[in-house]
């Protein structure tokens, strides 16, 4: 099965969950920005390991299928539809062979994520199928999708929710999707300004107290130059009491980088390795696909948490996706 | 004798262990060696072992490292009980790696002005640079990019004014007090010496990146003859 590229959007690129063991040879991890949406697209789709996604930004594509095919779309309100007919997030969804997936307005969020039944077939470079577009490896020839692009679906190893093919099968619709859903990862979009948790980073005390209150009490907004590699803030400037002489070191997914100018810049997927700017704070992880989900121009607000805080609401996250996995596996055969 | 390491948390999914607080090849040397031990005998949940100039920094997924106890608190013991077992040898014999450079010409287009301001000949300039032995202290940047240490300080050059909007990869240039090799096609401001016909790094290869921290390493020149030949070997 392959999926006719017949226009690219913004920035459609494949991911998964990254390329993890390679940071010490200076490769960024790359990967889904929001994997938590990444992760339930996946699920939906029926696929057992991380397969790749399409992650797909504010305008989406628009995709033909070559062949009948089962997917799902979660994440950002893209208002995806399929040969004009809305079609829902959060559900498996059987699409008929020559349906065209589309997208519209965005109405929330800033990526959704396209996943088929037996994943993206793009080769694996160093571990993983993300795109880093920046050095031109993975995904698919090492880049965000282009006009005629023809991205090849893996073979499927099962054909869950039969029912949904028998149902596209006696219609004449182009697709078919069952009445349950998986939401929970669109709960929480939306909110101006979006509440953020943060860790104190490397760097927190080096900073003075008026700066750090700055940091945990003022609005920012996602700067217009904010990408896959972090997200910008513009609001007040966190300032240090003295220029700080850093050394080189690792950064991580999350971190709060504070440049000489008092901006502070969210590493995000594609961020390089290591850094040399003061770590004030990283985010929690738990709450990354949220600000992942931001616009440029989208508020929000940081709110200190404890590290031990933030480890047990990641363990309670990875829960509530065994658990939503356990739930869908209970429909795959219906 | 090196101070005792200390763990600080990075975020919920990273710890850093610092050494120390300086630029010094003994420390990253043996940062280096650690890393490449650590990696050998990998701690269950650990994704990525990273090392810098002073400090060697673990990525882990909180779910695999274990319960009871917090994830951090789990393995900042398991790696605090690691580190102890570590001998105090400070350092292991880096490899070394040559790399040939053919300096000047269209490959180092900034080779003569920097000889100009440096009241250096072009020859002497070659001569320093590759008679120098540089120290990998870590990889980052861009995939493939090594921070050398040792640059011969008659050699200290500030970067271009403005930045070349492509630095063709394999270029070797100079920037302030550092020396090194664009690894990719790359915007870039340093002062282009040379070039490498070498691939630095290499995405399909294993391991991908020619260089890795703890290497030592020496430029070779070479004519623009043995570039094009080798550079042929190369593809």
């Amino acid at each position: 099965m392959t999926l006719m590229v017949l226009k690219p959007g913004m920035l459609s690129t494949v991911q998964d969950r990254g390329r993890y063991g390679f940071q010490h040879l200076g490769v960024p991890v790359s990967g889904a920005m929001d994997f938590f949406s990444h992760r339930i697209a996946n699920i939906l789709a029926g696929n057992g390991a991380d397969e790749a996604t399409l992650e797909i930004t504010l305008r989406g594509p628009r995709l033909r299928f070559d062949a009948d095919a089962l997917i799902a779309l979660c994440g950002a309100d893209l208002s995806p539809s399929i040969n004009g007919a809305p079609v829902p997030e959060g559900k498996a969804v059987r699409v008929r062979a020559g349906a065209v997936l589309e997208f519209g307005e965005s109405i929330a969020g800033c990526r959704t994520y396209l996943a088929v039944h037996g994943g993206f077939d793009v080769p694996v470079v160093m571990g993983s199928r993300s795109t880093y577009d920046t050095a031109h490896i993975g995904g698919l020839q090492g880049r965000a999708l282009r006009q005629a692009d023809v991205l090849p679906t893996g073979v499927a190893k099962s054909s869950p929710y039969p029912g949904l093919a028998r149902e596209l099968a006696g219609s004449k619709r182009n697709f078919s999707f069952p009445k349950w859903a998986v939401n929970q990862h669109i709960e929480k979009l939306g909110r101006s300004p979006q509440l953020v948790r943060i860790l104190a980073g490397r760097h927190w005390d080096a900073f003075p107290a008026a700066a750090r209150d700055v940091l945990t009490s003022a609005v920012f907004r996602i700067a217009a130059d904010s990408n896959r590699m972090g997200c910008r803030l513009d609001g007040p400037g966190i300032v240090a009491s003295g220029p700080l002489e850093i050394l080189s070191e690792a950064v991580t997914f999350g971190t709060i980088q504070v440049t000489p100018s008092g901006q502070p810049i969210v590493l995000m997927a594609d961020r390089q390795t290591v850094g040399g700017y003061p770590k004030i704070a990283e985010v929690a992880s738990v709450d990354l696909h949220l600000l992942a989900q931001l616009r440029p121009g989208d508020k929000l607000r940081f709110e200190l948490v404890s590290l031990a805080q933030a480890q047990a609401l990641w363990l309670k996250r990875e829960q509530e996706i065994i658990t939503i996995r356990e739930a869908v596996e209970k429909h795959l055969n219906e | 004798m090196l101070p005792a390491p200390h763990l600080f948390p990075m975020g919920d999914q990273a710890l850093i262990i610092e050494f120390g607080d300086r630029v010094d090849p003994v420390l990253s040397a043996r940062i280096a060696m650690l890393a490449q031990r650590l990696r050998e005998s990998l701690p269950i949940g650990v994704l990525d072992i990273v090392p810098a100039y002073s400090t060697l920094a673990l990525h882990y997924d909180p779910a695999a490292v274990g319960s009871g106890t917090s994830p951090y608190e789990a393995l900042a013991e398991i790696i605090g009980n690691w580190l102890q077992t570590q001998s105090a040898e400070t350092s292991a014999a880096g490899r070394l790696v040559e790399i040939p450079v053919c300096y000047g010409g269209t490959f180092g287009e900034d080779l003569e002005a920097l000889a100009i301001l440096r009241n250096l000949s072009v020859e002497q300039v070659i001569a320093i640079h590759s008679g120098t032995d540089y120290h990998v202290h870590m990889l980052g940047f861009v995939p493939g990019f090594a921070y050398l240490g040792g640059l011969d300080a008659r050699l200290a050059t500030p970067r271009r004014d403005s930045p070349r909007p492509r630095v063709p990869a394999g270029s070797v240039g100079i920037g302030g007090e550092q020396t090194g090799v664009y690894p990719l096609d790359t915007p870039g401001g340093w002062q282009i010496i040379g070039r490498t016909p070498l691939q630095l790094f290499t995405p399909d290869a294993s391991p991908p990146s020619l260089l890795n921290a703890g290497d030592v390493v020496r430029f070779v020149p070479i004519s623009a003859q043995e570039f094009e030949s080798q550079s042929k070997a190369a593809q």
